[in-house]
């Protein structure tokens, strides 16, 4: 919780603000605003993403912001429907101005196909935008060499994607996750692709300080359930990961004795 | 955070305390390790380290070694334009108190003389060196010389007295691409006594030049502590938290890592504590497996038996047909040296032997139309 | 007057204020951005502002998203 006090020793800090829970949630997706508040409710998560679309004025509808609790959750908007840096840029100054604090997803996907995240257009926004005082958290490709030009652009973390969003295909990129995670000096959260519980508890075994999870909460016929059943692996996971997991066995395979010399006379 | 406030969170004691508990299977568990962590590298540091044990680390050091780097070794050669010093550095042949040695700077012809030699030779990348005297051997002088000789090999290294930032920045832009900056000990309570006097006695301002390099932009920084000189085990495990520390923060740097070693009765000077080979080979595999994209620089300190054996273990660049004294390749070699080398064959032969065991010589790797400084 | 609201024409009476759109479109000022006239607006600090002939309004708001 983001109640002051109750921050464990393991808890994850991003621009110096502390988390108990690992799991971010996404809201779209689901099947209704009831749903969704449901799903967070049973994940633990305490930083949900939501994304800015212009009001159907002809059938405005509920605001779904009256199911966040924003003394519970911490709103963090997403740049999602932006095809370049100019238009990411513009919607993180409408959350701004919509009363939020200065933190931004920074989600710029022009493929709509696939909605794979521009690795030139983002790292431009992500400049301008730390520029204007916002903590940005930014949506990538698995490629190390990228987040490290967005962490010295000054994000507050870097979200590689796990495997194309929505596909739920799980850790595809884990190599390259592990590079990034080894090289990172911020927070490393897994984003986009985590369909089952096994993988977010890969990503934390193998190191990411979070995961961010949308589709496999909202396409499912029993979101909180769903929603616990993620809390729980990503705990399980993060445990194992301090715990220290057992080693692989590896075994040398010089076909003569290297260090036979140190023997001789 | 500077590596300096790195440091203090590892003190010395705490290390000692964990080389004393670390078992056989601790070291079992740290080789079979995909990644290390910094206390699987301390584990196998271990002097409990058994010859099975260490025969599996060169085992791992070697396929590390052959799938990052290939079956290369780069070649360089120093080439020492002054041996003047301020300092008084207790275990070096230039110290400011060896009034027998002959001071010598070269001046615009030898330096040509000497680069040439090396030259024909076959050398492209060569390393700089000087003792600390700014009146003789200043940051002008060595920009001048660089200067003079960047259009005839690709890479230029300096091997000096520690500079700031924006010195750094200026030599980059005359044309150096490597630093290597030795620490000597990372023993705060030990480096004064071996550097008593001289701008080298300020141990942080040197502590931090591998950094002030990092920032200037210089594509190659390199360090090691003199080993022999401190406690071996810890100067050994603070080596490998200062490669990872740079590596870090410098993610467009390389770093290579380099193991002088101080050999007994060195200009009267005891060291205190003498680096077996065994623990020289433990070292440089242990480093191998914690920094896997390291430079691993051997010298002519070693002899030639010891280099060929080294070899497949992590070894990626070596010197050939050094002379440490300036001067010394068209001249008297042993007039002035900083050390006695104790590999005395030429590139040639040394190329010879790469090749019978199976290595390839690398003489150029860099050139400086690639950066258009110059 | 002449004004368009989320791509759409809109008409409405000289001195409108967003306060009385937004009331009318039946949305609360706190959960919605405005842009006028490519302006970001804090539509709860605003509500008393009028409208003019010509003026181009993106309402948005927030929604589902990951």
């Amino acid at each position: 919780m983001l109640i002051k006090g109750t921050e464990t020793m393991d808890s994850l800090v991003i621009a110096g603000r502390k988390f108990n829970s690992r799991l971010m949630v996404g809201t779209g997706k689901f099947s209704s605003n009831q749903a969704m508040q449901s799903a967070m409710e049973a994940s633990g998560c305490e930083i949900v993403t939501v994304a800015l679309r212009r009001v159907d004025i002809n059938n405005p509808g509920d605001s779904m912001l009256q199911y966040i609790d924003r003394e519970r959750y911490l709103l963090l908007p997403n740049t999602s429907g932006a095809r370049d840096a100019e238009e990411a840029v513009r919607l993180a100054r409408l959350a701004c101005a919509a009363g939020c604090e200065p933190w931004i997803k920074l989600e710029i996907t022009p493929d709509p196909y696939y909605l794979l995240p521009d690795p030139i257009e983002t790292l431009k926004a992500a400049i301008i935008l730390i520029k204007e005082g916002f903590n940005v958290l930014p949506y990538m490709p698995a490629d190390p060499v990228l987040a490290r030009h967005l962490e010295e652009a000054g994000c507050v973390t870097v979200m590689p994607l796990g495997a194309p969003i929505g596909t739920n295909r799980g850790m595809r990129t884990r190599d390259l996750i592990n590079i990034i995670i080894e090289q990172a000096n911020v927070p490393v959260v897994v984003d986009a692709g985590l369909g089952a519980p096994s993988h977010v508890a890969e990503a934390m075994e193998i190191g990411a300080d979070a995961v961010l999870v949308n589709t496999a909460l909202a396409d499912t016929p029993n979101p909180a359930l769903m929603g616990e059943a993620f809390k729980k692996g990503v705990e399980a996971g993060r445990m194992a990961y301090l715990a220290g997991l057992g080693p692989q066995r590896v075994k040398a395979q010089a076909s003569s004795p290297l260090t036979g010399f140190l023997r001789e006379e | 955070m500077s590596f300096f406030d790195l440091l203090q969170q590892h003190p010395a004691a705490e290390l000692q305390q964990r080389f004393s508990q670390v078992e056989t299977q601790d070291i079992d568990r740290a080789l079979t390790r995909s990644k290390l962590s910094l206390d699987d590298f301390l584990c196998l540091l271990s002097p409990k380290i058994s010859d099975s044990q260490i025969e599996t680390l060169a085992g791992i050091a070697h396929r590390i070694t052959s799938q990052r780097f290939g079956r290369t070794i780069q070649l360089y050669a120093p080439l020492y334009l002054s041996n003047e010093c301020h300092n008084g550095c207790k275990y070096c042949g230039f110290s400011a108190d060896n009034h027998d040695l002959r001071r010598k700077t070269l001046n615009d012809d030898e330096i040509l003389r000497e680069a040439e030699h090396l030259h024909r030779q076959g050398f492209r990348h060569i390393l700089l060196l000087t003792g600390e005297a700014p009146e003789a051997a200043g940051v002008d002088f060595i920009e001048h010389v660089v200067r003079l000789l960047s259009n005839r090999f690709s890479s230029l290294s300096l091997e000096v007295f520690p500079m700031s930032r924006e010195e750094y920045q200026r030599l980059v832009n005359a044309g150096v691409d490597g630093l290597t900056l030795y620490q000597e000990t990372y023993d705060q309570v030990l480096y004064p006594d071996l550097h008593p006097y001289g701008p080298k006695s300020n141990f942080q301002f040197r502590l931090k030049g591998p950094e002030r390099a990092g920032e200037a932009g210089l594509r190659r920084i390199g360090i090691g502590a003199l080993l022999g000189l401190g406690d071996y085990l810890t100067d050994a495990f603070y080596t490998g938290l200062h490669a990872r520390y740079l590596m870090k923060r410098f993610w467009r740097t390389q770093v290579t890592i380099s193991f002088p070693r101080l050999r007994p009765a060195e200009g009267g000077f005891a060291p205190r504590s003498i680096v077996s080979d065994r623990q020289l080979t433990q070292l440089i595999c242990a480093l191998r497996l914690l920094a896997p994209d390291a430079g691993l620089v051997l010298s002519t300190r070693e002899s030639a038996e010891l280099r060929d054996n080294l070899l497949p273990l992590g070894i990626t660049q070596m010197s050939a047909g050094s002379c440490t004294a300036p001067g010394g390749y068209e001249g008297d070699e042993s007039d002035g040296e900083q050390f006695t080398i104790s590999d005395h064959r030429t590139p040639a032969e040394i190329c010879d032997i790469l090749a019978n065991r199976g290595y390839e010589a690398i003489w150029k790797d860099w050139d400086g139309a690639f950066t258009d400084q110059h | 007057m002449n004004m368009r609201v989320n791509g759409e024409d809109y008409q409405a009476e000289t001195g409108l204020t967003i306060g009385q759109l937004l009331h009318r479109l039946g949305l609360q000022a706190e959960r919605v951005v405005l842009e006028i006239n490519t302006n970001i607006i804090n539509a709860a600090d605003s509500t008393d502002t009028e409208l003019h002939d010509g003026d181009n309004l993106e309402i948005i708001q927030f929604v589902g998203g990951g």
